[in-house]
């Protein structure tokens, strides 16, 4: 059953929709189109399967939050928190997003073409295969990544002569590793996070993400692979260690 | 000049007379307390944290353990605690941790408000002879019902139900989470509460696969760090709770440190073995109340609505604005938890001084949400140093929908109230993850203690209601004429809205 189910979303509520999502995963639908999508919050909340749903227009807050499996792909610009506390699947967005995307998520993928807001990748943890990948195209705001356990984040920049968010970039981050392209300056760092060139390792390690989305939005790959990255990991796995005395 | 070592809190003695030299205090105790040399049991009594696991395991009686025996020149404001908390700090210049709840002397307003009982005037009530209705249902109640009489005569309700929790006794366990305590403590209570028909919740470590088959009587909880949370989880839960605050650390987070986070605890949390559980303080998708309302309904919408959300807060100065806010952001229950909450760990600058009474909390979210005419919209369950079931009665005739108990239902697993969580090393199997320790905790025996004691409070609250000549609990709650304060001020009096005693 390889149809497209196509849902005009238009006035409709986020509870009858996902209802109708849900119904045709159910069903056995593997692909669905959703148009009018106008500020629906909870879009693919807690769905499950391999179902590939297109969402055209401007979903609202945490679209595909506990989502495992599914993926989306958003021909528009996102609101707050897409793929919020995650588990599995893919979201792809034709646009940008806003604060906390992907916030606490523990696997899958993200993919920003533009940019994102305050807060990204915070919280991102990792465990088992679960490995959480957040691409950003574009740049990113202030608090990148801030208490960040785990995955990755990769902020691309693409298009952009100089790129940064602003400052607080791994906050508390304990787990994980942020790749900025270009330079990072010290004071654009949070405590507990330190920089790094990306090695040639690291490089290697990251390729295949920056080819996966140069693939997926269409955009020259060698101007991303060939340039310098940084990369922010945590300066200790304890960073409150040494904040506490016992009684 | 050095700060030197500060006087033992605790000097343990034999009474060789007694010991028969068996070795059980050397086996049981964790801490290294004791040791054997030749034919005598030699202690250094400044390893013991008085767990009292010696004391209880000792078949001969033998083992006296006296708290404080080397005194400091007595002082009123420098007591003991505030000067080792300094030499503490001047040591390490760190924050001081500590465990269990706020363990400062302020007087308890449970302790001050007394129920009443009928004599003549209206006949009290037998608990032997007549029922009495414990049933309490947890979540939203309709405003009004519609109700269509068929032609048939049959009565259909038009009204859609918003799903509640039945709880046979308001009695639930409140969150402690599988790596702050033990799995087999865990599965002790969750028998319990699964046979008293009610509730626990797994705070916010997971839910272990031992524990789904008791899992229709578990509340599954959302906390900053999410850890353990997926859609499997959030569809196990018999309701889910979002943990905004904690009583024993109002404001801040928490931190499993990365030696509890065994095989075990890692599959639960869902985080790598040895990582630190960082959970921050806010939830970083909660900014506001209107993001409380987002968090709640992306939950019911993942859960296709079929579950109650609850709330968690510590009760903070504001505590009765900030339920109102939550009662409309369309969770359906409010948790209020007291300073007096417990912890396994807690800054202890914040568990002795941050936050407000639970009782006072009671009565001010209850006459706040009354005032504003949404009280049905919300049920509000209180947490935080219950100790009796005077204290759950109480709670109700305050305003309480239903109450948490947390460390009584670990005393009743043996819990000695010792403080030492933090070490990992509870000699009773109860906060630790050492399978030499936790093996102590037998759960085919200890749910049983922990049913007793809530059948056993049961059995109680029917009397005071009896007594009280009340049959429902329904007609106990938010009850303020069935209370009286005894050496309340004034102003805390119209707070609780209880008249002095004699009035």
């Amino acid at each position: 059953m390889d149809k497209e189910l196509v849902i005009n979303a238009n006035g409709i509520h986020y509870t009858p929709l996902n209802t109708m999502i849900r119904s045709a995963v159910a069903s056995g639908v593997e692909r669905i189109r959703i148009d009018n999508v106008l500020g629906q919050r909870f879009i693919a909340d807690g769905l499950k399967g391999t179902v590939r749903i297109k969402v055209c227009g401007t979903p609202g807050g945490d679209l595909g939050m506990f989502m495992r499996g599914p993926v989306i792909e958003v021909f528009g610009n996102c609101d707050h928190a897409p793929g919020n506390t995650m588990d599995a699947g893919e979201i792809i967005i034709h646009g940008s997003s806003g604060d906390a995307t992907a916030h606490s998520m523990r696997g899958g993928i993200v993919m920003v073409e533009g940019d994102i807001g305050y807060r990204g990748g915070i919280h991102m943890k990792e465990y088992g295969d679960h490995l959480p990948v957040l691409i950003v195209g574009g740049n990113a705001c202030s608090f990148l990544g801030e208490y960040m356990a785990g995955g990755i984040i990769l902020v691309l920049g693409s298009g952009k002569e100089h790129i940064l968010p602003d400052r607080g970039i791994g906050t508390g981050i304990h787990g994980g590793e942020i790749f900025i392209r270009g330079t990072v300056p010290e004071r654009a760092l949070g405590v507990g996070a330190r920089k790094a060139e990306a090695t040639e390792e690291d490089r290697a390690r990251i390729e295949p993400l920056i080819r996966r989305f140069a693939e997926v939005f269409s955009v020259d790959v060698e101007p991303l692979i060939s340039v310098e990255y940084t990369r922010i990991t945590p300066a200790s796995g304890r960073p409150f260690a040494n904040k506490y005395t016992w009684e | 000049m050095s700060i030197g070592s500060i006087p033992i809190k605790f000097k343990v003695r034999i009474d060789p007379s007694r010991c028969m030299l068996c070795e059980r205090c050397i086996e049981n105790c964790p801490y290294g307390t004791y040791r054997r040399e030749g034919e005598t049991i030699f202690v250094d009594s400044r390893n013991c944290v008085a767990c009292h696991r010696c004391v209880a395991m000792c078949p001969r009686d033998a083992i006296t353990i006296e708290e404080k025996p080397v005194d400091y020149r007595s002082h009123p404001v420098w007591t003991r605690g505030a000067r080792e908390a300094i030499y503490n700090q001047a040591r390490t210049g760190r924050i001081v941790l500590a465990g269990m709840g706020n363990a400062t002397d302020l007087p308890s307003i449970f302790d001050r408000l007394l129920l009443d009982a009928c004599q003549v005037t209206n006949p009290s009530i037998d608990p032997l002879r007549e029922p009495m209705e414990l049933r309490t249902y947890l979540g939203k109640k309709p405003r009004k019902l519609e109700i269509k009489r068929e032609k048939d005569g049959d009565i259909e309700l038009n009204t859609t139900l918003s799903p509640n929790l039945k709880l046979n006794i308001p009695i639930m366990i409140g969150h402690m989470s599988y790596g702050a305590i033990s799995l087999n403590a865990q599965l002790s209570m969750a028998r319990a509460v699964s046979n008293l028909g009610t509730y626990m919740g797994t705070g916010e470590g997971g839910l272990h696969p031992s524990l789904r088959q008791y899992q229709d009587n578990m509340i599954v909880q959302v906390a900053s760090g999410r850890f353990g949370v997926d859609i499997d989880y959030l569809e196990r839960g018999a309701a889910i709770e979002i943990k905004i605050g904690q009583g024993a650390k109002p404001g801040i987070g928490g931190h499993l440190p990365g030696e509890k986070v065994g095989p075990e605890v890692s599959q639960t949390r869902m985080i790598p073995e040895r990582s630190d559980a960082i959970s921050p303080a806010p939830h970083h998708d909660i900014y506001s109340i209107e993001d409380l309302k987002q968090l709640v309904h992306s939950l019911k919408e993942a859960t296709e609505w079929r579950k109650p959300v609850f709330v968690k807060i510590a009760a903070v100065h504001n505590v009765a604005a900030i339920a109102s806010g939550i009662a409309r952001s369309s969770a359906d229950a409010v948790v209020i938890d007291g300073f007096r909450g417990g912890t396994g760990a807690a800054p202890r600058v914040f568990r002795d001084h941050v936050g407000i009474p639970i009782e006072a909390a009671i009565a001010a979210v209850d006459q706040k949400l009354r005032a504003q005419g949404i009280r049905n919209e919300i049920s509000i369950i209180a947490s935080g140093g219950m100790r009796d079931s005077a204290d759950v009665t109480k709670a109700i005739a305050l305003g309480a929908d239903a109450i948490y108990i947390g460390t009584a239902a670990l005393i009743a697993m043996g819990c000695r109230v010792c403080g030492t969580c933090y070490r990992g090393l509870c000699p009773w199997g109860i906060a630790t993850q050492d399978a030499k320790l936790t093996q102590r905790l037998d759960p085919d025996i200890e749910w049983q203690h922990v049913a007793n004691l809530i059948h056993g409070w049961t059995l109680e609250i029917s009397e005071l209601m009896g007594a009280a000549g009340i049959n429902s609990i329904e007609s106990l709650r938010g009850n303020r004429d069935r209370l009286r304060g005894y050496m309340l001020d004034e102003e805390m009096m119209n707070v609780l809205d209880v008249k002095p005693v004699g009035a």
